[in-house]
């Protein structure tokens, strides 16, 4: 155990923190538009080896060796200077790892590079009215016809959808066969005649996530990652990547900063609430989570980098119900600190979702409510937490009526 | 950058796992837990030959020259067998005598400790909230010990105590010299006898590191505490899984309904994330003395707290059978209860996280 870099690290570290004094851009480049600096930005630091390492060359990444400390030096370094590093869309979090693993050349060559810029925005087509824990009993169907697929049935909460140019996305292909070899992953052009997306109004007030319906809608037959009736199987290994998202231990250390910042300045009893000995237990309760959080996640990095991950395979498939858990614990924990205040917040149809760091009194209102959003997304808690009863534990699996 | 166990550590853990499943099985674990000693001479005796007894004794005093981590990786393996031994009290009185011993003193009160031929515990705790070094009220004048301290775990079995005295200093003392009386409590947990010890003028020897040692034991007393609850809810969560798949209700094992099969998940949600919480106390004892405090009461706080909750839901998830005598999960629980209970609740020690968190 040893948790100093070592000299070759150290000095990565510093050749990290001098490339980041070019950020923010300064002269004529900071008066370009805020997304085509970023992209600027982000194009030195794939050019530098910082910014998508493990991706090839020839797709627009740095293909740089692997070295999991020197990805976590970038991530920290680049988050304290707030600097655009690796995009985490749903293309470029979620489509790219998919396509690089399972997808054919041509398919890497013309989908990979414009989703790392974010030229080209993805959104992720899986959950339908009548399937959501039960992802596999989709319905939407895609009968190939030709050199085409037509493409009939909905999807729904599909985020970012009305933002979006292409769709990734599972549909039933071989509707005799079993239930999870007969779905195929496709690849979805959203300007595609029959496709339709309807915004759906979420609790926060925003249209983050939507319904979309297909009507014959018709793309090409080469639109298919993997082959056929193997969907399910390319659609599991996205999901890893989906939840290694949603457990970030920045964002929890940053919202436990803003819980004691916001327990200064409020009072309870006619003092400030930070004083008072039930609030600091209940802070210090909280905190013991989110240093688990943490702690855990550097062990499991550890694991990662030692080619050991088996040794922490309980903790790594724990990390999403944890840390949606203590997040909860914070966000219910401001939420009392806030007392009548607890009542006000806009509900504008503008209001983006969680993630949105605003500490003023109705900005903690919303993260309240937002904090719901992980608990389901991404595969619901009571879901992850049948995953941890039975690969963790080794419980039975659920009864299921037969197939 | 590592956080995680060199092989040598991983190894011994299972060198002390494997002995402890062989000599202290839960057959052999009800024989002791019934005698209510909490002490198997032949046991220990063991323990002390595979260098148990003096774990962080520099090697020149007769020890293995280990790290307080390696201390509470056994303490970890020690609390998933439950297994009775002064082991906590001895390794904390060889922590004080390395905080506050003199070369001269480590040297000459160490290697009988190390070898296990003496057997030492801690005397710090003075009623049921006074544990704070800043509250201890027993005085040392000239050479001589008065005061009485209470919860000493194994003080009948030790030969020497450490005593924590006013002004934040240790004593040594001879649980045999004049002065020094023992009365036994009635301890819930039949693994860990507690003793109250009065002391009337006993001859005693002052360790000579002077104040401001005695909260570094406490620290060390902390991680301790927490590897040991959480090597019993570990524990805990096995012995809840097996009786799960064992036990059928209509017609099924009970581990197919999913609110047993939630019930240990979450068990699992708590406990096992928090094996790093005492990792990380253990490992700033050795090389973070400014994170050392902070890491330890949070660890204590956390984990004791965590893994109480466990051995409740655990009772509960065995049914009648859970609430007998006959069922091994009472042995846990008590040790748990234990853990939890000396040398500050969870709510002290979250107090104190937070003071040093600076809120």
């Amino acid at each position: 155990m040893d948790l100093e870099y070592s000299a070759e690290h150290e000095a990565f570290r510093e050749e990290v923190r001098t490339f980041l004094k070019g950020w923010p851009l300064i002269g004529d480049e900071a008066n370009l538009p805020k997304e085509e600096q970023e992209q600027i930005f982000r194009k030195r630091g794939i050019d530098a080896g910082y910014v998508y390492r493990s991706v090839p060359k020839q797709y627009g990444g740095s293909e740089q060796p692997q070295d999991a400390i020197k990805d976590q030096i970038v991530i920290k370094e680049f988050y304290a200077a707030n600097a655009p590093r690796d995009l985490l869309s749903q293309g470029a979090g979620l489509l790219v790892p998919t396509l690089l693993e399972f997808g054919t050349e041509e398919q890497k060559e013309r989908y990979v590079p414009p989703a790392l810029t974010g030229e080209q925005n993805w959104c992720q087509g899986y959950s339908e009215p009548g399937s959501g824990s039960d992802l596999a009993s989709l319905q939407c169907q895609a009968r190939l016809e030709g050199d085409e697929w037509v493409i009939n049935g909905q999807k729904i909460w599909t985020s970012s959808a009305q933002r979006a140019q292409m769709m990734f996305g599972l549909f039933r292909t071989e509707p005799d066969a079993k239930k999870h070899e007969g779905i195929s992953y496709l690849l979805i052009p959203m300007d595609t005649p029959g496709v339709e997306v309807r915004p759906l109004r979420e609790m926060g007030g925003g249209y983050e996530f939507n319904e979309v319906f297909f009507t014959d809608a018709r793309i090409p037959a080469g639109n298919i990652v993997a082959a056929r009736g193997q969907g399910w199987q390319v659609s599991r290994a996205t999901l890893v990547h989906e939840r290694n998202l949603i457990g970030n231990p920045n964002m929890m250390n940053e919202a436990l900063a803003d819980l004691i910042a916001l327990a200064r300045e409020r009072t309870l009893n006619g003092r400030p609430a930070i004083t008072d000995p039930g609030i600091r237990r209940r802070i210090a309760e909280i905190e013991g989570y989110v240093e688990t959080s943490r702690l855990s996640n550097m062990r499991q990095f550890t694991a990662a980098n030692r080619g050991e991950m088996i040794k922490a395979m309980r903790p790594m498939m724990m990390n999403k119900v944890f840390s949606t858990d203590a997040m909860q614990l914070i966000m219910k924990c401001a939420y009392d600190l806030l007392g009548g205040d607890g009542v006000i917040a806009p509900t504008d149809a503008d209001n983006e979702g969680w993630g949105q760091r605003d500490s003023t009194a109705s900005g903690w209102v919303l993260r309240y409510i937002f904090s719901m959003g992980p608990a389901i997304a991404g595969g619901a808690s009571n879901i992850q937490l049948n995953i941890i009863g039975e690969r963790g534990y080794g419980l039975p699996r659920d009864m299921r009526p037969p197939k | 950058m590592d956080f995680g166990l060199s092989e040598e550590q991983e190894m011994l853990q299972e060198t002390v796992r494997g002995f402890a499943q062989n000599e202290c099985p839960t057959t052999r674990l009800r024989e002791l837990f019934d005698e209510g000693n909490g002490h198997d001479p032949a046991l220990w005796q063991a323990l002390a030959e595979m260098g148990v007894a003096g774990l962080t004794v520099p090697e020149e005093q007769g020890g293995a020259g280990m790290e307080f981590l390696d201390l509470a990786l056994v303490a970890e393996v020690l609390g998933e067998f439950a297994l009775p031994s002064p082991f906590i009290g001895h390794s904390l009185a060889i922590q004080g005598i390395l905080l506050a011993g003199s070369e001269a003193q480590c040297a000459s009160l160490l290697p009988a400790l190390a070898s296990g031929e003496l057997i030492a515990s801690i005397a710090l705790q003075e009623s049921d909230v006074v544990w704070a070094p800043s509250d201890w009220t027993a005085k040392f004048e000239g050479d001589r010990l008065s005061g009485t301290k209470t919860y000493v775990s194994h003080a009948k079995v030790a030969d020497r105590l450490l005593v924590g005295v006013q002004g934040g200093e240790f004593v040594w003392v001879d649980t045999k010299a004049e002065g020094v009386e023992i009365e036994d409590l009635g301890a819930i947990d039949r693994t860990q006898p507690m003793s109250r010890v009065t002391f009337t003028g006993a001859q005693a020897i002052k360790l000579e590191g002077g104040p401001g040692t005695a909260s570094g034991l406490l620290d060390a007393a902390a991680a301790l505490l927490a590897a040991d609850a959480f090597g019993a809810a570990s524990k805990l969560i096995d012995l809840d899984v097996a009786y799960s798949l064992e036990r059928e209700q209509f017609g099924q094992p009970i581990a197919q309904f999913q609110s047993i099969k939630h019930t240990i998940a979450r068990l699992g949600l708590d406990i096992e994330p928090a094996r790093a919480l005492y990792w990380y106390a253990a490992h700033a004892l050795d090389h973070l003395p400014a994170e050392a405090s902070r890491a330890a009461s949070i660890a204590k706080a956390h984990i004791t707290d965590r893994a109480m909750n466990a051995a409740r839901e655990s009772v509960e998830l065995h049914g009648g059978y859970g609430f007998t005598w006959e069922c091994e999960v009472q042995m846990w629980f008590k040790r748990i209860m234990v853990d939890r209970a000396i040398y500050g609740t969870p709510d002290e020690h979250r107090d104190r996280s937070a003071a040093l968190g600076g809120y």
